[in-house]
């Protein structure tokens, strides 16, 4: 039974006393994150809105904050931080990989058509 | 932990029985359908930035179409909405992996409190996606298509988006009846009619010098291009062919027809697992109520619900992020 959980997060920055404190703990952290997302989707600081590697720093932002927001999920709500490190593996990399995969075919595959449709021959505007 | 597998002994390594990744054979079979479910829904999302991708310079923008709140008409309140839902998801999450916890110390008092407050949650949250279809298939302010699928909609001079009703100038003798498959042409039917036609539009359009035809096209700031009053009435008038109030699979007043289609088929699905995880919860809970778990001596089907619960939550906040922010 998986009673020995493990009570720290931020690599052994932050310790909770017990598992319940430490669910409330990362309650905490999840809804600074939502809201944090949530003002910056509101305001839209022009500083923020030029191109990073071809895309708007802001969506960068806000990819990197979900990504977060999925890691303490999956780590502490699913108690992934508790289970061997061959079954997490067998679990996310396998995940990671599918879906990066199919992310960037996609992605590269509608820029394609979109330059297509604005540099070629191909009118869909009639 | 091994409720259904006879456990052989630790010292024999190839006799069975042996748990190898420390977890049982439902906790890993859950792990593995989660990960194929992610494949899923990943499917959908990265569908959704390959049509995104493919008409980047005309997507419709999510804060002006989803500024709705409950009892609050005519208030923008863009995103607002979205993040409720998504804290209400989250907090359930967290009733639910308390109920995890007390299951470890079987205690079956506070289980049974925490899965109820998770089945709240997660039907609250069922019916705040409810109202939201609700709002986005009724629609606001209308659009006029035309010949090539494009959607025109219109703003004042202050660049405020206006409603068609607002402006069009019924003409008594253009009312035509919808026709339906017992009365008209023998088994021909279609749907409900717009309040307007284009015709009526265009009157309207032409006595009020306010209104500009917005399209769907996006300036280099990432606002939609608003036309002259010239462009705007020779647009509508050469090739309005419809008006669209609302959405439905085929068009919508918001954009492109894809738009809608990954809103219904993307918060569908996830509404559909919501849902269905509210099920399993439920049932989950009457067995913990009628002492199931605490003559088993064991909690882990609590444990194993809590993986696909807190799965619907981590799917949420990857679509909150791809359909509302970014």
């Amino acid at each position: 039974m998986a009673t020995d959980h493990k009570l720290e997060i931020f690599r052994g920055a932050l310790k909770f006393k017990s598992n319940t404190q430490k669910i409330w703990g990362v309650l905490i952290l999840l809804t600074i994150v939502t809201v944090i997302e949530v003002i910056l989707g509101i305001i839209k600081p022009e500083i923020l809105m030029g191109y990073v590697f071809g895309m708007k720093a802001l969506n960068w932002i806000f990819i990197i904050l979900t990504i977060v927001k999925a890691y303490y999920i999956t780590w502490d709500f699913m108690h992934m931080r508790d289970e061997t490190p061959g079954l997490r593996r067998a679990v996310v990399w396998t995940a990671i990989f599918l879906i990066a995969y199919l992310v960037f075919i996609l992605l590269q595959e509608g820029g394609y058509v979109f330059s297509v449709y604005d540099e070629g021959y191909i009118k869909r505007d009639f | 932990m091994s409720t259904t597998v006879v456990n052989a002994g630790s010292d024999q390594t190839w006799t069975g029985g042996n748990e190898p990744l420390k977890a049982s054979y439902g906790k890993m079979m859950m792990w593995f359908f989660i990960v194929s479910d992610a494949l899923t829904f990943s499917g959908f999302l990265a569908a959704y930035g390959f049509s995104r991708f493919k008409f980047i310079d005309s997507w419709p923008i999510a804060d002006e179409v989803f500024t709705h709140f409950p009892f609050l008409h005519g208030v923008e309140a863009p995103m607002y909405y979205v993040a409720f839902m998504t804290f209400v998801l989250i907090m359930s999450s967290v009733t639910m992996v308390l109920a995890v916890d007390a299951g470890h110390h079987l205690n079956k008092s506070k289980v049974t409190i925490y899965m109820f407050l998770t089945i709240i949650g997660g039907l609250v949250f069922v019916g705040s996606q409810a109202w939201e279809w609700n709002t986005f298939i009724k629609g606001e302010f209308g659009a006029v298509k035309t010949k090539g699928g494009n959607i025109l909609q219109f703003v004042d001079t202050e660049g405020h988006r206006v409603a068609i009703g607002d402006f069009a100038i019924a003409d008594a003798h253009a009312e035509r009846v919808q026709q339906e498959n017992k009365n008209g042409l023998w088994f021909v039917s279609e749907g409900t009619l717009p309040s307007f036609t284009v015709d009526e539009v265009l009157h309207g359009l032409e006595a009020n010098d306010n209104i500009l035809v917005r399209t769907q096209t996006l300036t280099e700031e990432g606002h939609k291009t608003v036309l002259s009053r010239e462009e705007s009435i020779k647009l509508i008038k050469t090739y309005g062919v419809k008006v669209v109030e609302g959405a439905n699979l085929k068009e919508n007043e918001y954009g492109s027809p894809l738009f809608a289609d990954f809103f219904f088929f993307i918060t569908g699905f996830h509404g559909f697992h919501v849902f269905s995880g509210v099920i399993l919860n439920i049932i989950i809970f009457f067995n913990v109520v009628i002492g199931t778990y605490e003559r088993r001596k064991s909690y882990e089907m609590v444990e194993k619900v809590g993986l696909y619960w807190h799965f619907v939550d981590l799917v949420w906040v990857f679509v909150f992020t791809f359909f509302y922010l970014v």
